[in-house]
């Protein structure tokens, strides 16, 4: 790959970082904070193209025929040997970003990974009142298996997560959990009881409302407790703005 | 400008292509993907001048073609990804990318910086002149590169470079990514019960990255280590110098980057998480296994915590090795490793590294945790 490909690709890359931090696409894959790393990395390589072809056309105009730019002449005759075709797999992520730009993880990973369900901290007292109360699936999860409910008995809970089956077509809610980026997203669940939906799509997310119930089963990958939600409603909503919970574990 | 770049640089290149193209790091990371060897005419051109123009006019035009053809045929090439298992492995591909993509530009910009700013001099006076006393005052010096693996790599390349002794520059390599302060916290956020968690991890890794430095005091040879043979900056303005340094490392490093991210997207789509359970109960096994698991995901430093900890049936030695074999030896690390420093190092350091870090973790552990 010669200078010119090179700074090309660099550009390329760039503006897909930029295009991806400048939207909401980032959050498929890290986690929020990373959002200002990935606009200035773009900026950066941006800048990288336009330097190097800049410094080219300040080395080249006295020698524009000949080819005997005495300031590039040394790093171009470098650039053969040092430059391996290696770096032709960098238009694979461009072209997976613009091209493809797959969703964020959803119910096949969900159904391949245990629940990652960890103790949490404490419990902070839940707001009184007689609406709805809105939970994450991973506080619910965490106050049904190590509190034993206490605070959740009696009242109505709402719920967001997306829709994931295991092997014999167990029903599950789930929210992909995040500490930096996608590899390493792990999911929380919580099995559903009582009214659901006679017909559930995997990754179609849904807004639950229900009560909590002690029962509890296993998750069959990974023996996880996974606690149950009595469900009243349940109701399909857009995927949210950040597919994935990144409060559980920080 | 195409043609004016092809110009200068047609009638230099001929020699140097011919020379040195067997030892092209290219050669080795090319070997299932098609792509580089299907679109490179330029690897048997001759020594003709009027064929080697026609190499580097194609370099630049076969990225447009490929760029227009994925575009023409994006459908197809979108209904043949559409599998679960496809997309999932996309996903990981793309989040591994994005992800460390900033940490390398991080680490690269640093790394040209110390080539083009700092005068060679400054590290011989910083660093004590005795390899053996070097290597600890490197590996502690890693605690100040605050980024994750992928930084660590070009700045060491860059120290070789600068006349750095390679112990200490491997030592800070191999430091770096675990036991900076960002990586250092997230490990006990990760583990609120068990605060010795982040010494051990501190101990264990300065350990680790200090005897593999004094190791290959030792044992090293030089001709391992791919001569640090590198366009001398020296003719050209500090800017262009700059440019010209963070371009070349960007577009290898990240190359390697792309295969690493592809390998642990396979092995985060495809591996089943049920056989790790049935490692758990053993002690040395399971330190094993984790150790092992901790190469094939290859995940951030500053993310392997929170992931060590969910694995709740392993024991806590078993998640310590865990924490200070990943940053240390991975898939992604070792394609980099290869990439910067050549393969004949690569395949010794990394086994090498591998062992020691999973004794000493082992041993950290019994007597810490």
């Amino acid at each position: 790959m010669n200078r010119l490909a090179q700074t090309a690709l660099l550009f390329l890359l760039g503006a897909t970082l930029l295009h991806a931090g400048t939207t909401d696409l980032y959050l498929r894959y890290v986690k929020e904070g990373l959002r200002p790393l990935v606009l200035l990395a773009g900026a950066v390589l941006i800048a990288t193209a336009a330097a190097t072809l800049w410094y080219d056309r300040r080395a080249t105009p006295a020698s524009a025929h000949d080819g005997a730019s005495r300031a590039s002449a040394p790093a171009h005759d470098h650039d053969h040997h040092r430059e391996p075709r290696v770096s032709w797999l960098l238009t694979l992520p461009v072209l997976a970003l613009i091209l493809v730009a797959p969703p964020a993880l959803g119910s096949y990973s969900a159904s391949h990974t245990g629940t990652a369900l960890t103790k949490p901290f404490g419990f902070p007292a839940l707001p009184a009142g007689d609406t709805p109360l809105r939970l994450a699936v991973a506080d619910y999860a965490g106050r049904a298996v190590y509190d034993d409910g206490r605070a959740l008995r009696g009242r109505a809970l709402k719920i967001t997560g997306f829709v994931s089956l295991d092997r014999d077509g167990t029903p599950y809610l789930v929210r992909m959990g995040l500490n930096c980026c996608a590899a390493d997203a792990q999911p929380v669940k919580i099995a559903l009881s009582g009214d659901i939906p006679p017909v559930l799509r995997p990754d179609t997310w849904l807004e639950v409302t229900g009560t909590y119930t002690p029962r509890r089963t296993k998750d069959p990958v990974n023996n996880g407790p996974i606690p149950y939600l009595e469900v009243t409603t349940a109701r399909p909503v857009p995927t949210p703005h950040d597919p994935y919970d990144e409060t559980w574990n920080t | 400008m195409p043609s004016r770049t092809t110009r200068t640089t047609g009638g230099t290149g001929p020699v140097a292509i011919t020379k040195t193209a067997p030892q092209d790091s290219g050669e080795r990371a090319d070997p299932g993907w098609g792509r580089g060897r299907g679109t490179d005419p330029g690897r048997d051109t001759g020594t003709d001048p009027a064929k080697e123009e026609g190499r580097h006019l194609n370099s630049a035009l076969l990225l447009t073609l490929l760029l227009l053809t994925a575009v023409m045929f994006q459908d197809p090439i979108r209904g043949s990804l559409a599998a679960p298992v496809m997309q999932s492995w996309m996903t990981v591909f793309v989040a591994v990318m994005v992800q460390a993509l900033p940490f390398l530009v991080l680490g690269v910009l640093l790394s040209a910086a110390i080539a083009v700013f700092v005068p060679p001099s400054f590290f011989a006076r910083a660093l004590p002149k005795h390899p053996a006393l070097a290597v600890p005052v490197a590996g502690a010096a890693g605690a100040v590169l605050p980024g994750c693996e992928c930084a660590s790599v070009p700045v060491a390349g860059a120290l070789v470079r600068r006349g750095v002794t390679p112990a200490a520059a491997l030592a800070f390599l191999l430091s770096a990514p675990a036991i900076n302060p960002i990586v250092l916290t997230a490990t006990a956020v990760a583990f609120p019960g068990n605060p010795e968690m982040v010494l051990a991890r501190f101990g264990a890794s300065l350990l680790v990255a200090c005897a593999m430095g004094w190791l290959w005091h030792r044992l090293g040879r030089t001709d391992w280590l791919r001569p640090p043979a590198r366009a001398s900056y020296e003719g050209q303005g500090k800017g262009a110098a700059f440019a010209n340094s963070v371009r070349h490392d960007v577009t290898h490093a990240g190359g390697y980057l792309v295969i690493g991210a592809m390998a642990a997207a396979t092995l985060k789509a495809v591996v089943p998480a049920d056989w790790l359970g049935l490692a758990a109960g053993h002690p040395v096994l399971s330190v094993l296994v984790l150790a092992v698991l901790a190469v094939l995901l290859s995940i951030c430093s500053e993310a392997d915590a929170f992931v060590a900890a969910s694995l709740t049936q392993f024991s806590l030695t078993a998640r310590l090795t865990f924490l200070v074999v990943g940053p240390m030896i991975d898939l992604k690390l070792f394609a980099m490793q290869a990439g910067t420093f050549g393969r004949a190092f690569a395949l010794r350091f990394a086994p090498a590294t591998f062992a020691l870090a999973v004794v000493v973790s082992a041993l950290t552990g019994t007597v810490l945790l």
